[in-house]
């Protein structure tokens, strides 16, 4: 048969052999390294332990800061880490919010400013948020003051960590 | 389609002589293992770059994780191995292929110096081989110690006794080398900065240096 009957030219042909060949051998390289690299990105985050962090005669209906430590697991470097809340009872359930701001995660505080009672204020932004952690509409933060996982247990409450809504 | 991305450059800036003049050059018949299969010891200068950019792939992912601390560095190679996935073929990488370019250099200086490519009017790509050779057991020398280790700490505590006793500069050699009279904290991350910027920097300059001077001059004739 004649070269210009088939639809490949031999060059074309050892040329995709080529290629093919060397495309598999640089993958076989490279996609070890590129996972080695994503590994932080696709790896799910740790289940956290509950932390003691007050008791349950302490709690009011009055939003109150707790800080705690939590150890926190940072590649190979372990470490007691400073955390707070505000914890209050809302009849039987126990409420307690994450301080950190939904709009760019400065700290708030509860009553934090004269001209909004029974709110939490940010003082970065002036972001607000109700007492149950509901942002209010018109100031920056766009959701929920985030939740902690509460567990009482023999009248001391534990957290987990903060769950978004 | 990559081709017309391929066609959109090239009619500005006209790329293909460019790499025509890197990618098309003689392969004489003496060199060319599908001629006499004897000729695969040529083949061993390439296998020596082909390792090399292997290694300077592998390390630039390896300092994703790594701290060159003496509190950290044992643990951060730790965690990469056994945390991280394919951590223990990236590392393993590195560690097979530190060994396997120094085999292949070798092999690569014996084939030259067995079929007399040395000669003039070689001499100076000689010598750019013989100083690459020492860059690279530089290499191997100050990335041993880099996962603080007992045995990369005392390799290096003997290797800096050596260099301790060259006459004279000796001394001066050793505190230059470790950072001071401890070998600790300062030599690690000496270490670390000349294993990741001096010496690949220098290995690029001379690899460099290396390739224009056999394009220009061509493959040695046959035995």
């Amino acid at each position: 048969m004649e070269e210009k009957k088939h639809k490949v030219s031999r060059r074309q042909f050892l040329s995709y052999c080529l290629m093919g060949v060397g495309g598999f051998m640089a993958a076989g390289m490279i996609s070890p390294m590129v996972r080695f690299a994503l590994d932080p990105a696709l790896e799910a985050g740790g289940e956290s332990d509950f932390v003691q962090v007050t008791t349950l005669d302490d709690l009011t209906e009055e939003p109150q800061r707790f800080d705690f430590q939590v150890e926190v697991e940072d590649a190979w470097y372990t470490s007691d880490q400073p955390r707070s809340a505000w914890i209050y009872r809302e009849g039987d359930e126990i409420v307690a919010l994450s301080p950190t701001c939904t709009h760019l995660g400065c700290t708030v505080n509860w009553e934090g400013h004269d001209d909004h009672p029974n709110q939490f204020y940010c003082p970065c932004h002036h972001g607000r948020f109700e007492k149950d952690g509901v942002n209010i509409a018109g100031t920056p933060p766009t959701r929920p003051l985030d939740v902690y996982e509460v567990e009482v247990r023999d009248g001391s409450v534990y957290l987990g960590r903060p769950m978004q809504r | 389609m990559l081709q017309k991305i391929y066609d959109w450059v090239d009619e500005r800036l006209d790329i293909t002589p460019m790499w025509r003049d890197v990618a098309d050059h003689e392969v004489p018949e003496h060199v060319n293992p599908a001629h006499h299969f004897s000729a695969f010891v040529y083949c061993f200068g390439g296998l020596t770059f082909f390792v090399t950019v292997i290694q300077i792939l592998s390390g630039m992912f390896l300092t994703m994780y790594y701290v060159p601390d003496i509190i950290h560095a044992y643990e951060s190679v730790y965690f990469l191995q056994n945390e991280v996935t394919h951590g223990v073929i990236v590392r393993g990488m590195h560690h097979w292929g530190a060994s396997l370019v120094i085999v292949m250099m070798f092999l690569h200086t014996l084939r030259v110096f067995f079929t007399g490519s040395y000669k003039k009017p070689r001499e100076l790509n000689w010598v750019v081989g013989v100083l690459m050779f020492f860059v690279m057991l530089g290499l191997g020398f100050t990335g041993y110690l880099l996962p603080w280790d007992m045995k990369a700490y005392f390799a290096t505590v003997v290797g800096l006794e050596i260099a301790e006793s060259v006459p004279v500069v000796g001394g001066f050699a050793k505190a230059l080398l470790a950072g001071g009279e401890i070998i600790g904290a300062q030599t690690l991350t000496r270490f670390f900065a000349i294993h990741v910027f001096f010496l690949p920097g220098a290995l690029l300059g001379l690899l460099a240096a290396h390739f224009i001077m056999i394009r220009k001059q061509g493959i040695s004739g046959p035995l």
